[in-house]
């Protein structure tokens, strides 16, 4: 018996099928795998891109500028603050053992090997990345990197890679000076609540750090700069939402490269003392 | 060979080939497919009307022709070399042949509307001195000399428009494309900028695809010209029919091309989604 016009229109009108578990985390497990793809190609072109022409100094100029010069109240005012807490913290430790001159020693470690790295790098990351996430991100949603690759642009070259080498740059330079301003504020610090001899603290601070030391810091910063940089690119060239996706994306990088940043760190950490005992 | 000839003259040349050519191009996206076997081509100084229903895919033919995108199966050539399997450094190449004028028109926001429409020559490595006089040259075609220093910010729509115009034209391309000229503008301004398309066409004799969901716009192209002698935009007169620039209307509907034809014959079909655009 032929189906009568609404029993027809309802099965016409059938709900759309509901995924089973496995199909939802089979499409979670390929999204993720793409956006790593993703995110690895567009990282190895910012810097293969560097090997051949067109190159855009005058932007990398602007966005070491925008990322060095730019940062540098933030790095100055927080690692004279953090060089000052580490001394308050370590000295009053040290008194109760009557080592209190020990403190530049442990403020120096500390600020060259790992804070003023790491401290850098979270500052800049919240700072840049997602400035360079929502600067990209409303271009491409305004159809400018559209009508810069209608115009014979590459957008990796002329976006991303002056970003990436600006940070990888600039970022170094802001933690040499941020664990400088660092020990300045601990010296401070120490002269007027440990009572400890400005000389003696800079001595201890200097003498105690070896090459290793610096160059543990020193690669730190080269990963963390390129984490930033490339993490706020690939957020900025992925937007998807117009203007609400563009929040997102801003949110999603200070996010994704400050727990990059921490993660990397440990193995950094690791890494440069296994380093540091085989070869120094 | 001069890359970029001052004044006025064409640099188009007839060879016979289609500028423009979809064969069988498919093209989806997570939510379904949007284009089921397009299949047209434009001929050299043809200008190709795109007319459709918002979402039946003219902006993605538009961005198909130009390599912005890829489809997923068909093939695209463009002056005569397929497109479609070309990596992205080749496509760079082949786009610096076509200009795009995007729906509101793309412009950097951070650059002056001199180093908007400069910013094609300052990518090819001219200097200062080669740059500025074309840039004005081409700006007063836009009759917008006078913001060469302003930002895009300070502009109205239909002069954005207009200065994207002028940006697609800086480097002299034998196709341009436009995606929807017109719309969200006022009548006055959206005359304005089909006068203009008008011009470009006629002075300069590019191949154009238009999309648009305006037929009063594919019509102004097709009923008139612009005249270089008396530099007036004129209705075109029986005789000088076939010394204008030829205009074919293709409507999109459902991924598919609905119609195609010219002027004459869209206006005297019968077909009643047709008549839907004609009331």
């Amino acid at each position: 018996m032929a189906d009568t016009p609404l029993q027809a229109a309802s099965q016409e009108a059938r709900a759309p099928e509901v995924p089973s578990v496995m199909e939802v985390l089979q499409d979670l497990a390929k999204t993720s795998v793409l956006k790593v793809q993703n995110y690895s190609k567009l990282s190895f072109q910012s810097i293969t891109n560097l090997a051949t022409g067109p190159r855009y100094m005058q932007d990398t100029l602007d966005q070491m500028d925008d990322i060095g010069v730019g940062s540098l109240p933030i790095v100055l005012l927080s690692g004279f603050f953090i060089g000052a807490v580490m001394v308050l913290q370590t000295g009053t430790q040290f008194e109760r053992f009557g080592q209190a001159s020990l403190t530049g020693d442990i403020v120096s470690l500390a600020l060259v090997r790992e804070l003023g790295p790491s401290i850098t790098g979270l500052l800049v990351a919240g700072r840049c990345s997602s400035g360079i996430a929502s600067e990209l991100g409303s271009m491409l949603v305004t159809e400018q990197v559209d009508a810069m690759r209608a115009m014979g642009t590459d957008p990796s070259r002329k976006l991303v890679t002056p970003r990436v080498l600006a940070s990888l740059i600039t970022l170094p330079l802001l933690t040499t000076i941020s664990v400088f301003v660092g020990l300045i504020g601990g010296m401070v610090a120490s002269v007027l609540s440990l009572r400890i001899n400005a000389t003696t603290f800079w001595e201890r601070a200097i003498k105690i750090l070896e090459f290793s030391d610096i160059m543990q810091g020193f690669s730190k910063t080269v990963v963390f700069a390129f984490i930033l940089a490339t993490v706020g690119c690939y957020q900025g060239l992925n937007v998807r939402g117009g203007t609400q996706g563009v929040g997102r994306a801003t949110t999603q990088a200070v996010v994704v490269s400050s727990v990059l940043i921490i993660v990397s760190d440990t193995f950094l950490t690791k890494l440069a003392l296994y380093l540091a005992d085989k070869f120094f | 060979m001069e890359p970029y000839p001052s004044g006025l003259a064409s640099t188009v040349t007839d060879t016979g080939q289609p500028s423009v050519e979809f064969n069988n191009v498919r093209l989806g996206f997570d939510e379904g497919e949007i284009l089921r076997g397009v299949t047209f081509s434009a001929q050299e100084r043809e200008t190709v009307i795109l007319l459709g229903e918002t979402g039946t895919g003219k902006t993605l033919l538009l961005k198909l022709a130009s390599g912005l995108l890829r489809p997923d199966s068909g093939s695209i050539q463009v002056l005569g070399k397929d497109i479609s399997g070309m990596t992205e450094s080749e496509l760079l190449e082949i786009r610096r042949q076509i200009g795009f004028v995007f729906q509101e028109g793309a412009l950097f926001d951070s650059l002056t509307v001199g180093e908007n429409v400069a910013y094609r020559l300052y990518e090819d490595g001219l200097g200062d001195d080669e740059i500025q006089p074309l840039v004005k040259e081409v700006l007063r075609f836009v009759e917008l000399a006078h913001t060469i220093d302003s930002l895009p910010s300070e502009l109205s729509g239909g002069m954005r428009r207009r200065v994207a115009i002028a940006r697609a034209l800086i480097a002299r391309p034998p196709i341009v494309l436009y995606d929807s000229p017109t719309a969200g503008l006022d009548p006055i301004t959206s005359q304005t900028i089909i006068s203009l398309i008008l011009r470009l066409r006629d002075v300069y004799g590019v191949t154009a695809l238009l999309a648009t969901h305006r037929l009063q716009d594919g019509f102004a192209l097709a009923n008139f010209h612009f005249d270089p002698q008396s530099k007036k935009v004129c209705r075109n007169s029986p005789t000088e029919h076939s010394r204008v620039a030829p205009t074919r209307f293709l409507v999109l509907r459902a991924g598919k091309i609905y119609f195609e034809g010219s002027p004459d014959e869209l206006m005297k079909s019968q077909d009643p989604y047709l008549q839907r655009f004609l009331i």
